[in-house]
């Protein structure tokens, strides 16, 4: 059905937005919508991408925020079948007390089971787990067509590889089965150890990896010269059941009213945020968390992008295989210090080499550095290009769930597999970040 | 831990109420003109909490169905602590301007299957002497407006029927909860641009369970309609017939 005349929507970065025309389901059973006009739909999750790759600027969006039925729950077993619009929040608060995990999280559970399926999202736990759909048992594609298939890696590998991180161009996934795995309860033991400079940094990444279920880095890319590349890393594994510590108490209630005129993260803030928290932090500390904090810091204050001001914000997200990672994830650090333009959000991991089951799925073994950006027009595009070249020429590639502006090229010299994905993309199926992306091809 | 029959289980607003209920571990009973959403609405509560679901088709409208439907859902629970009736179609005015026939029907579904299903209810709960029926009127109810008076009526009867039959069963010990909401962004609204003044379905529940809770007697959902409702009947019929509404 319809939802209202068109309207603007805009993702979590705040940078693209326009007009769409919304429909919605009220149940999984419904036909695909009737989309009138004959203009393309894509599906529409929660719209935490950042970029363009959730929007259809002058198509239609199909919501699926109101398929959020849990199917079954097998508290023997540890899977679980959803409705695609079930958010990763709903699942930890049915599937935890029952000493069930998600295998696979990304940074905010403010996700849908859909959309976490179509940018066949990663977490911190990359190098053991691989990603979301490494744990994705079947699901059900309903094509605009009218088409419902039920797909799994066995019966049909060509579909299943197709629609896992397949950016909603093959059409909408409307229920899906994963795999759960067994923990204690919701604590980790988590250890944060700070790290002088980059080497260091990447050597007690690759080290921590053997030992420890989760890392990931937080870097200061202020720090220039010497110092380049420092920051903390953390690596945490769950805790066994006896562990326990103060419970969160479900988010801290603050929620940012409204975009201020002027971004609030700007150089001199950060400057400030990243020296304290880099001293803040002793040599190495060991604490006991809730999974809520060590996974979602930053879910705990809502509409937190809106602190970027009207003008929105930029994440840079790039993968370096091979070898070469560390040189180039070196030369990408130094151009942002040299900029100046300081990212309040820098984050470094080193993805495992599980396979990634989609055809277009972003996580490949290597290096992988997160940084968001305030919107600050030209010279922001300016580093853009810089950090594009650097990541060209080292043979990786960025993250469309958080892109708004990655020149074609780059993205199929990343994706060598497109060719292949453009059997599955439907007619009817299309998205901005799809145009804008081959529009050259 | 409560027991609760929930009629028009499908509605956006029972289903938002149903999981509020579900994560409180109660025993629901659904029924739902679709067997195959009222089905899957059935595996969701279970798997959000509810320690018990049953659930069965009906149509409000088939008014002999509904002494055996009650008979089921209390044997199934042994007993009732709430019972919510939420079905109802938003009547397209004009159309039933033009047709005497689909006014019947809208007055039916929305009014009379109301009514019926009281009136069957009442001893029941007054029987057992404690227990809740929650049912959703509409600020629609407070005054006709040109753009949907059949609708509006229809919920008119309502609001008056449940205020009789709470005089009638409070000496009992039974809660009647007459439940008006404002603007709900639902299926029903679903062509509907939204604005400020609207609500989302889970709020409308969560102010449902907390006057079920309080055992209120009439509320507007969200608050803030209860004056704007009271300056909508203090216009003077003079005026009001020339207001565009
Ligand atoms: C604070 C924050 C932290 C994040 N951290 C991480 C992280 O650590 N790792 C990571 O990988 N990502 C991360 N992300 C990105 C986020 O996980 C992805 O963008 C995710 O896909 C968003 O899901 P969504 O439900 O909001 O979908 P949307 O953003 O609405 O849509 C994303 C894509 O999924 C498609 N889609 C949605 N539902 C369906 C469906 N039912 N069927 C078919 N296609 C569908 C859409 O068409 C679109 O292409 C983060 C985002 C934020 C805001
Ligand atoms: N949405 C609003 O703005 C608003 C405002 C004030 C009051 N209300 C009232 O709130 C209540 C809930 O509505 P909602 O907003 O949640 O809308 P909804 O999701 O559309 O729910 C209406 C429900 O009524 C059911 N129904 C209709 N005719 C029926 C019949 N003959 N037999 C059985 N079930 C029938 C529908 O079943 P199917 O799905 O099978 O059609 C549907 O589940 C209604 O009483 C409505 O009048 C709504």
């Amino acid at each position: 059905m319809q939802r209202g005349p068109p309207r603007i929507v805009s993702s979590w970065g705040n940078v693209a937005r326009g007009e769409h025309r919304v429909y919605g389901f009220s149940s999984r059973f419904e036909d695909f919508p009737d989309i009138s006009g004959g203009c393309t739909v894509l599906p529409f999750g929660n719209g935490r991408s950042y970029g363009d790759s959730c929007l259809n600027v002058g198509g239609a969006l199909l919501e699926t925020r109101t398929l959020d039925r849990f199917i079954r729950f097998d508290a023997d077993q540890g899977t679980l079948s959803c409705e695609a619009g079930v958010q990763l929040a709903d699942i930890l608060s049915v599937v935890v007390p029952a000493g069930w995990f998600p295998c696979v999280l990304p940074g905010t559970q403010y996700v849908t089971v859909g959309g976490a399926i179509a940018n066949d999202v990663h977490g911190k736990n990359h190098h053991r787990a691989g990603t979301f759909g490494c744990h994705v048992t079947r699901f059900e594609l309903l094509r605009p067509d009218g088409e419902r298939m039920s797909c799994s890696a066995e019966e049909t590998p060509d579909w299943f590889a197709a629609t896992i991180g397949g950016l909603g161009l093959t059409g909408v996934v409307t229920w899906a089965q994963m795999r759960l795995r067994r923990v204690a309860g919701p604590w980790l033991d988590v250890e944060s150890i700070r790290c002088a400079d980059l080497d260091e940094l990447l050597e007690l990444s690759i080290e921590s990896a053997k030992d420890f279920e989760y890392t990931v880095a937080w870097v200061d890319c202020l720090a220039r010269g010497r110092r380049l590349g420092r920051g903390i890393l953390q690596r945490a594994n769950h805790a066994d059941g006896a562990a326990s510590a103060p419970r969160p108490a479900g988010g801290t209630g603050f929620a940012v009213p409204f975009a201020p005129p002027v971004s609030l993260v700007n150089s001199a803030t950060l400057r400030l945020f990243n020296a304290a928290h880099y001293h803040r932090r002793r040599l190495r500390t060991r604490t006991v968390q809730h999974f809520q904090r060590f996974f979602f810091p930053l879910d705990g204050i809502r509409h937190w992008n809106r602190l970027y001001g009207p003008r929105g914000f930029h994440q840079y997200q790039c993968v370096i295989p091979g070898s070469g990672a560390g040189e180039a994830a070196r030369s990408l650090l130094g151009a942002v210090a040299a900029a100046g333009e300081g990212s309040f959000l820098a984050i470094l991991k080193c993805f495992g080499d599980r396979a990634s089951p989609g055809l277009l799925s972003f996580p490949q073994s290597g290096i992988t550095l997160a940084l968001d950006f305030p919107n600050r027009g030209a010279p922001l595009a300016a580093l853009f290009g810089r950090l594009d070249a650097i990541v060209a020429q080292s043979g990786g590639r960025l993250y469309p769930a958080k892109d708004a502006r990655m020149p074609g090229d780059l993205f199929r010299a990343g994706y060598p597999r497109h060719g292949e994905f453009l059997r599955f993309t439907n007619p009817r199926c299309s998205s901005s970040f799809w145009r804008r992306v081959m529009a050259d091809a | 831990m409560k027991r609760a029959l929930i009629i028009g289980a499908t509605s956006a607003m029972a289903e938002a109420t149903a999981r509020g209920l579900a994560q409180r571990g109660a025993a629901l009973y659904l029924v739902g003109r679709n067997a195959q959403r009222v089905a899957a609405i059935a595996s969701d509560l279970t798997t959000r909490g509810a320690s018990q679901v049953g659930y069965e088709a009906l149509d409000v409208n088939d008014f002999a169905a509904h002494e055996a439907m009650l008979d089921r859902a209390m044997r199934a629970a042994g007993g009732l602590d709430i019972v919510l009736i939420a079905h109802g179609t938003l009547s397209d005015q004009h159309a039933c301007e033009g047709s005497v026939d689909l006014t019947m029907r809208e007055l039916s579904t929305n009014a009379l299957s109301v009514v019926a299903l009281c009136t069957r209810i009442a001893p029941r709960l007054a029987m057992q002497g404690c227990g809740t029926l929650a049912v959703i009127s509409s600020v629609a109810g407070d005054r006709g407006r040109r753009s949907n008076y059949v609708y509006g009526s229809a919920k008119a009867l309502v609001s008056a029927y449940l205020s009789g039959l709470r005089q009638q069963l409070s000496p009992a010990g039974v809660q009647v909860l007459t439940i008006k909401p404002g603007f709900v962004d639902t299926p029903m609204t679903a062509a509907f641009a939204k604005g400020p003044l609207w609500a989302s379905p889970q709020r409308v529940a969560a102010g449902i369970l907390s006057a079920i809770e309080k055992r209120r007697d009439v509320v507007y959902l969200p608050g803030f309609w209860r004056p704007v409702m009271w300056i909508m009947r203090m216009i003077p019929e003079g005026i009001f017939k020339r207001v565009a509404l």
